[in-house]
């Protein structure tokens, strides 16, 4: 409990904008405001065709709730400050820097060289240096899916340049 | 007497028997894995299971949920640890206990109890939910957008967690189900051109990446955190003197939790806090509680299995999934074409009857695979994280593409997983978010043809005399935190 109210008042130490109440209603708005803004330039129904609401207005209702009870965690955070999260470890971001990577290369070179390659980076990334399972979780666990899926599922993956080697 | 014997049925199939078998034994190993859970691990099945016949994919489903659920304790008692968020009030007394040496006595009170509540909760289950469909043929458009408003302001006022910052969470899972062409007027809604979204997003890459992949986010956080574990000889069966101290706050929590399943909420987690917050209070040693009170473990383990049950009624009844693993078993359902709701009750009788049936031998099968098995299930939890989650990972990513055969589900998925990493960080929960997504296309559809009838007329909505109940509920739901908090001021 006390730890709780230590990181509540770290968290109140803080100009505004570096609080996490502020960048979370920050973000929140900004995503909001910019979908309502793309909510006006959906097509709308001829009104002899209309039958009920036009198809933005539940959207724009839904953005309208949303900001309005951001807008008001937010004020309520001013007398309640949230607890102060620690910080991220590096770990983490290598763990997005991995899914960043595992997205180029199944889009440019193999589905499963993309699964590969992730797998052995993000269990090497959290402290594994044995060969045999490194090994384990890059080819032989993969490979085990791909075939599981391909068989019992009859799935069909995306053309690549190791799954091109087992289909022709 | 009919319905007995369909109950029955699953028991003289070896195919069903097999999958509840496989179902169970997968559950416990998922609710054991902190972090992964029977909501994990019914999205990462879901795709298995379109080789699979209706009945057997809902058997595979409803065994893992049962199975999880109770699996959770068992990290609970060992490791301090629950393996599922509804374990979490185990933990206050099951470790404890664990401590002085007594880990067999506190799984086999929490095996018993999690045997009781769930069977407890099937019956509710048999009888209860043939009722509320029967009400539910008196339900039209308006009934239907008024009960699952009904629906989503329970979620945030009795869910984990910021009533506000759940509203929002479901307010946002909504928006999702709003991606893609309108159903009513096929215009295009928030696709930006891109051709994929014009179909929509679906359930699977959301869940997945809102659980699976957030886990492993969180993991990637949690290296260097240290299981401190406690020996496990054998799983005992409670004592006479056990049962004389526990049995009214099995039966009690028992009926806490299958009340608490049916209220569309976290299920298991709620009902479980509950069970056990009312186990201390009518206890006679209130004291002993939070320092290995078996009353406590029976308390907490009761009412989170016995919210299984619970959570299957208005599911199965009204096609309005009760917590975020019966929306898992909802949308297995709807990809096996069946849709929940009366009609399925009066038409497929057998199918529903299998499913209530199968549900009664997950419990009893958790109870046998627990009692001997206890202790080669705890091990699974020493799998090293650095092997686990790169598998998990492969299996999330092959599971996800398998449904649509597309990678852009694939990068949803890890979108979804970021995402959810966050939200869970600043106290938004995630469950919200899959019920809302799940709900969103009835939320509208009912709105807009409602609307249609009453000819734009918002009030005829109050001349609905359910759709005002429901109307009122939702409002109660809404004060309910705050007159809480207040009170608890006030103490």
């Amino acid at each position: 409990m006390k730890n709780v109210q230590d990181k509540k008042r770290a968290n109140k130490s803080l100009p505004f904008f570096f609080r996490d109440e502020f960048k979370v209603f920050f973000i929140i708005i900004l995503v909001s405001i910019f979908l309502l803004i793309s909510t006006f330039s959906f097509d709308k129904v001829p009104p002899i065709l209309n039958r009920g609401i036009q198809p933005a207005t539940f959207p724009k209702g839904l953005l309208v709730i949303i900001i309005t009870l951001t807008s008001f965690i937010y004020f309520l955070s001013f007398k309640n400050p949230w607890k102060k999260e620690k910080k991220l470890p590096k770990t983490f971001f290598l763990t997005i820097l991995i899914f960043i990577i595992f997205i180029i290369i199944s889009k440019t070179l193999d589905f499963f060289l993309a699964i590969a390659v992730l797998s052995v980076f993000v269990s090497y990334n959290w402290g594994e240096r044995r060969i045999f399972y490194l090994l384990l979780v890059s080819i032989i666990f993969p490979f085990v899916v791909f075939v599981f899926f391909e068989m019992i599922l009859g799935l069909r993956f995306p053309p690549g340049i190791i799954t091109n080697l087992y289909y022709y | 007497m009919d319905n007995l014997l369909l109950m029955m049925a699953p028991m003289f199939s070896s195919k069903l028997l097999l999958v509840l078998l496989f179902g169970t034994l997968f559950g416990l190993i998922l609710g054991v894995l902190p972090g992964l859970g029977p909501t994990t691990g019914g999205a990462l099945i879901l795709p298995f299971t379109m080789t699979l016949d209706p009945l057997s994919a809902v058997v595979l489903l409803t065994s893992i949920y049962c199975a999880g659920t109770y699996g959770g304790a068992i990290t609970a008692v060992l490791i301090n640890t629950p393996g599922t968020p509804a374990a979490a009030a185990t933990c206050l007394d099951g470790y404890p206990l664990a401590q002085k040496g007594e880990a067999g006595r506190a799984l086999g009170m929490a095996t018993v109890s999690s045997t009781v509540g769930g069977i407890f909760s099937v019956i509710i289950l048999v009888f209860f939910a043939p009722i509320l469909a029967n009400l539910a043929y008196e339900f039209g458009q308006p009934e239907y957008f008024a009960l699952a408003i009904f629906g989503l302001t329970m979620l945030a006022s009795i869910g984990e967690g910021s009533p506000i910052k759940n509203l929002i969470a479901g307010a946002f899972g909504i928006l999702i189900s709003t991606i893609g062409k309108d159903f009513m007027t096929s215009i295009d809604r928030f696709t930006y051109g891109i051709n994929e979204l014009s179909v929509g997003i679906g359930f699977i890459p959301v869940v997945v990446g809102l659980f699976a992949i957030s886990e492993m986010l969180t993991q990637s956080t949690l290296l260097d955190q240290v299981f401190k574990r406690v020996a496990l000889k054998a799983v005992k069966l409670p004592s006479k003197d056990d049962y004389k101290k526990t049995w009214k706050t099995i039966l009690r929590s028992s009926g806490i939790g299958s009340f608490i399943g049916v209220l569309p909420a976290e299920g298991g987690t709620v009902a479980s806090l509950i069970g056990y917050s009312e186990a201390k209070r009518f206890s006679k040693n209130p004291e002993e509680f939070g320092k290995g009170s078996i009353e406590g473990i029976a308390g907490a383990e009761a009412a989170n299995n016995a919210a299984t049950g619970g959570a299957m009624v208005p599911t199965l009844a009204l096609g309005i999934p009760g917590s975020a693993t019966t929306a898992v078993i909802l949308t297995g359902l709807i990809i096996h074409g069946v849709r929940p709701g009366p009609d399925l009750f009066r038409e497929q009788p057998e199918f529903l009857y299998g499913i209530f049936g199968a549900m009664l031998i997950a419990n009893i099968l958790f109870f046998i695979f627990g009692f001997f098995g206890a202790k080669i299930f705890a091990r699974i939890t020493l799998v090293p994280n650095k092997i686990l989650w790169p598998m998990i990972f492969a299996v999330s990513v092959c599971g996800t593409y398998s449904l649509s055969q597309s990678i852009i589900d694939v990068w949803i998925m890890l979108f979804f997983g970021v995402l959810g990493f966050f939200m869970r960080r600043y106290g938004f929960s995630v469950v919200p978010v899959i019920i809302g997504l799940i709900l969103g296309e009835l939320v509208e559809g009912t709105l807009r043809q409602s609307l249609v009838i009453f000819d734009g007329n918002w009030l005829m909505f109050l001349t609905r005399p359910i759709a005002l109940t429901f109307f009122i509920l939702s409002l109660i739901a809404l004060a309910f935190p705050l007159i809480r908090s207040k009170k608890n001021k006030k103490l």
